[in-house]
């Protein structure tokens, strides 16, 4: 005990570990009363991790070669030892990052997480969310697959739509005048090491934040306005450790048997993580006769799809790349959007929840329609539901403002 | 007003118990996620195809002459020794670090004086032991550079190791052991199996 | 409120569980058995006889049978390869890419993974659709697949089809005929479709039994992790009051 104590001593002496130890784990107090949906944060965490690790070692035998990416994928899969098991990992790791992130993002918006003094907080959350984004769209293209190679030309080409520059943009995003293996070389690049490093970067930056400010919980109110006077610490907060470490480890295990569930036994969850399409190497000349992104890319992919009218002097095209940039933009505004005096979802009144409701159908909906080939019925749905979805935020500060809300208690609630 | 939670400094016992339960389950964990990734960095099938046991044809191989196979990625030498050639390795048994070649450079039927299954036929790795360089087939007896003493080997260009001609390693240069002879077998007369001792075992 | 949150946690997974349906023919359900490997090694062998000429496998190895109960190279070398190549191998058609175009109009498809993009019922159904159909350059056409370029190379084990088209209620009701048999009843011949197609399904995938054995010990190993760490999570929270 001693001797640990003393090397311990030296190296506090020259790096602060106790201190960073204390500030973030054993002295950060969090709400003792933080429920399910508080568990999709360290879950977050742990996918990232997932992902870089396997990430590493699918590099190692992957090839960034237009003539032989495919073909890498599946020499993983076959001929590398336990390969299928870290690509089923990665792959599966992907959707389920976004499953949980959008779960993380929609317990924000139920308890009023973005608002003041987590303006910040969120913000950089969003920044992880537009990175996640990319290295979602870039990792998609490696396999290079009909639908590696579909998906990203249909994405790509939208950049053609903006104004004067769009076709040398186009052509600068991919070396080439067509997606080709200069681009696969490039996306890879991105995907392995430009997003990962600004992904954990703002990853440290977001939980910083979060541990100057304090996290939310499912009342929406401060517990740091309400102190022990002699103690200093919030009479409704919890040390991090052990409380929370020991909660989101068997949080941890929940989520990994319906992750290791998933890749065991369903990795291409009926076309929705893997899709049939991408088992066909990319050719350049004939389109798959249908073609759809992954899931978790649908909703926007619906809303860039609805927009049939040229509106204004600006065509279909342009305004449908804004919808689709717009409704992932939208989620920005959310803290200066609610104008409600209460945070949590538990004490806005019936307007806000049925709002919510509404949201979630809608982008439900959209993420569905995303999936299916368009006729003039879908279509119309998508117009709809888009309107919808964008409701919710503009009507906002409307709607937050008349609704009927519950006092908030002083004390967490259970 | 008291804090939401009151620390035990004393863990209980229970509770001692169930964090040492928690953390070796959570390292039989770990060492199981390590292993597949472990694994992962094994030569892969395509390799083990690429190292698969080679044959090579020795019909056409002349007394003296030197044949260059590749195997994993390696260069083996096959040299047909002549009876000359064969009568050097007696002669410099004495300038020799491992002469009887007792250290593990071969496998049990090459631990001979010729170091080879047929006596003029050596089969031999041409990697030198020091630092993995391919040494030269200098067959050449006294040239200049390597003096009047030199009976036939091979020489290592890199870091000048001198091996005789039955891949046995000189005294005093850099190399530590003997050339290492690939496990092989002869399928016919002339048909040499390079990486396996039988047909079976590839 | 609880309603409300089990709602919406419901709607979580509603996307996974509407399913496109897919436009065209009915398929049938291909009767296959990943664990059956006397099938698996017939199908092997039929791939190789009829498939290997002008398909490649070219991501497989021919050693890596052993998955289903081919272990011993030399039964490799003599029930799988038929051109000389090695055991480490991989199953590369015979075929030059050149040469298919010019035959087919198109190269015949690499079928290492042809079954996780087509599906087992597709290939099941589509391998027993040819019909004679002399308006065609292979002089056949098939039900599911409309024009494939592919002639029926199984035609002398299934005999030959006819198209029989019907309306019934102003619909055109497409169904095929045998007209010439084979020399296979037309159960032998399903069963030996469906031997194949259990063979390419394992094909695309040859780890797929090693993962879902892994994934039994991997989820019995979680469940007793998670309630461990439940008894752990639930002491230290006797605390909190």
């Amino acid at each position: 005990m001693d001797k640990q104590n003393t090397f311990l001593n030296w190296i506090d002496k020259r790096f602060p570990l106790a201190s960073t130890w204390k500030a973030h784990f054993t002295e950060y107090y969090a709400p003792k009363n933080f429920n399910f949906w508080y568990f999709f944060g360290s879950l977050a965490l742990l996918v990232l991790v997932n992902q870089l690790l396997t990430g590493i070692f699918l590099t190692m035998s992957y090839k960034p070669d237009a003539d032989l990416a495919f073909a890498s994928v599946e020499y993983i899969m076959r001929d590398v030892d336990f390969g299928w098991l870290i690509r089923y990992m990665h792959s599966t790791g992907a959707s389920m990052f976004f499953v949980v992130v959008y779960l993380h993002m929609f317990r924000g918006m139920m308890y009023g997480s973005y608002r003041k003094p987590r303006e910040l907080l969120w913000l950089i959350g969003m920044a992880i969310f537009f990175v996640l984004m990319s290295l979602a769209f870039t990792g998609y293209i490696l396999p290079w697959g009909q639908m590696s190679y579909w998906g990203a030309q249909v994405i790509v080409s939208m950049f053609e739509a903006i104004p004067f520059i769009g076709e040398t943009l186009h052509n600068w995003i991919l070396g080439d005048f067509m997606l080709s293996d200069a681009a696969l070389n490039r996306f890879f690049a991105y995907h392995v090491v430009t997003l990962p490093v600004l992904i954990v970067v703002l990853v440290f930056v977001h939980i910083i934040a979060l541990h100057e400010v304090g996290s939310n919980n499912p009342d929406g109110i401060e517990i740091k306005e309400n102190k022990n006077p002699q103690t200093k610490i919030p009479v409704d907060g919890i040390p991090f450790h052990p409380y929370y470490t020991v909660k989101d480890i068997f949080g941890v295990i929940a989520f990994l048997i319906v992750f290791c569930g998933i890749i065991f036994f369903a990795p291409e969850m009926g076309g929705y993580f893997l899709e049939d399409n991408n088992f066909i190497p990319a050719d350049t000349l004939k389109t798959p006769d249908h073609i759809a992104p992954v899931w978790y890319f649908t909703p926007y992919y619906s809303m860039l799809r609805a927009v049939t009218i040229n509106f204004l002097w600006i065509d279909a095209k342009l305004w449908g790349v804004f919808l689709m940039v717009a409704g992932v933009a939208v989620f920005c505004f959310l803290p200066w959007l609610d104008r409600s005096p209460v945070k949590s979802i538990r004490y806005k009144g019936p307007i806000f929840k049925t709002a919510l409701t509404l949201f979630v159908i809608s982008f439900f909906v959209l993420g569905w329609l995303g999936t299916q080939s368009p006729t003039p019925t879908l279509t119309l749905l998508a117009q709809i539901f888009t309107v919808v979805y964008f409701a919710f935020f503009v009507l906002m500060p409307w709607y937050s403002k008349i609704d009927k809300t519950k006092p908030e208690p002083k004390r967490v609630t259970k | 007003m008291a804090d939401s939670f009151s620390i035990n400094n004393e863990m209980s016992k229970r509770r001692k118990f169930l964090v040492a339960a928690t953390s070796v389950a959570g390292g039989v964990a770990s060492a199981a996620i390590a292993t597949p990734f472990i694994l992962s960095m094994m030569p892969s099938e395509r390799a083990k195809a690429a190292g698969a046991p080679v044959e090579v044809d020795i019909s056409k191989l002349e007394p003296g002459m030197l044949l260059m196979v590749e195997w994993r990625g390696r260069v083996v030498w096959i040299l047909d020794r002549t009876p000359q050639m064969l009568e050097t390795l007696k002669k410099l048994e004495s300038q020799l670090a491992d002469p009887n070649s007792e250290k593990n450079q071969q496998p049990d039927y090459a631990q001979n004086e010729t170091r080879s299954i047929k006596p003029e036929i050596l089969v031999v790795e041409g990697v030198c032991t020091h630092l993995g360089c391919s040494p030269v087939f200098r067959k050449d007896v006294a040239p200049e550079d390597l003096g009047p003493d030199w009976l036939g080997g091979f020489f290592c260009p890199c870091h000048g190791s001198k091996f005789d001609l039955a891949g046995r390693v000189y005294k005093n240069v850099p190399a530590p052991t003997n050339l290492s002879v690939p496990p092989h077998v002869y399928l016919s007369d002339n048909i040499l199996l390079i990486g396996a001792e039988s047909k079976e075992s590839a | 409120m609880k309603k409300f949150k089990i709602l919406l946690f419901a709607l979580c997974w509603a996307p996974l569980i509407i399913f496109a349906a897919e436009p065209g023919m009915p398929l049938d359900k291909a009767p296959i058995n990943q664990t059956d490997y006397e099938a698996l090694q017939r199908g092997a062998e039929t791939f190789v006889h009829y498939c290997l000429t002008c398909h490649g496998a070219s991501f497989m190895r021919y050693n890596r049978h052993r998955d289903i109960g081919l272990d011993n190279e030399a039964e490799v070398l003599e029930k799988l390869i038929l051109t000389g190549q090695k055991a480490g191998d991989l199953m590369l058609s015979a075929m030059r890419k050149k040469e298919g175009e010019e035959w087919f109009g198109v190269i015949p498809p690499d079928l290492s993974v042809i079954a996780r993009s087509r599906g087992a019922d597709w290939l099941y159904t589509y391998l027993r659709a040819f019909y004679r159909d002399e308006s065609t350059v292979p002089g056949w056409n098939n039900l599911v697949f409309d024009r494939a370029a592919m002639p029926h190379v199984l035609y002398k084990l299934q005999g030959e089809q006819k198209l029989v088209v019907k309306t019934v209620d102003n619909k055109e009701v497409k169904s095929l005929k045998l007209a010439e048999p084979g020399t296979m009843t037309p159960s032998e011949y399903d069963q030996f479709v469906a031997d194949l197609v259990n063979y390419l399904v394992y094909l695309s995938e040859p780890a797929a039994n090693d993962r879902k054995q892994l994934g039994i010990i991997v989820i019995v190993f979680l469940l007793g992790m998670l309630g461990l760490t439940y008894v752990l999570y639930q002491e230290y929270w006797k605390d909190i009051h």
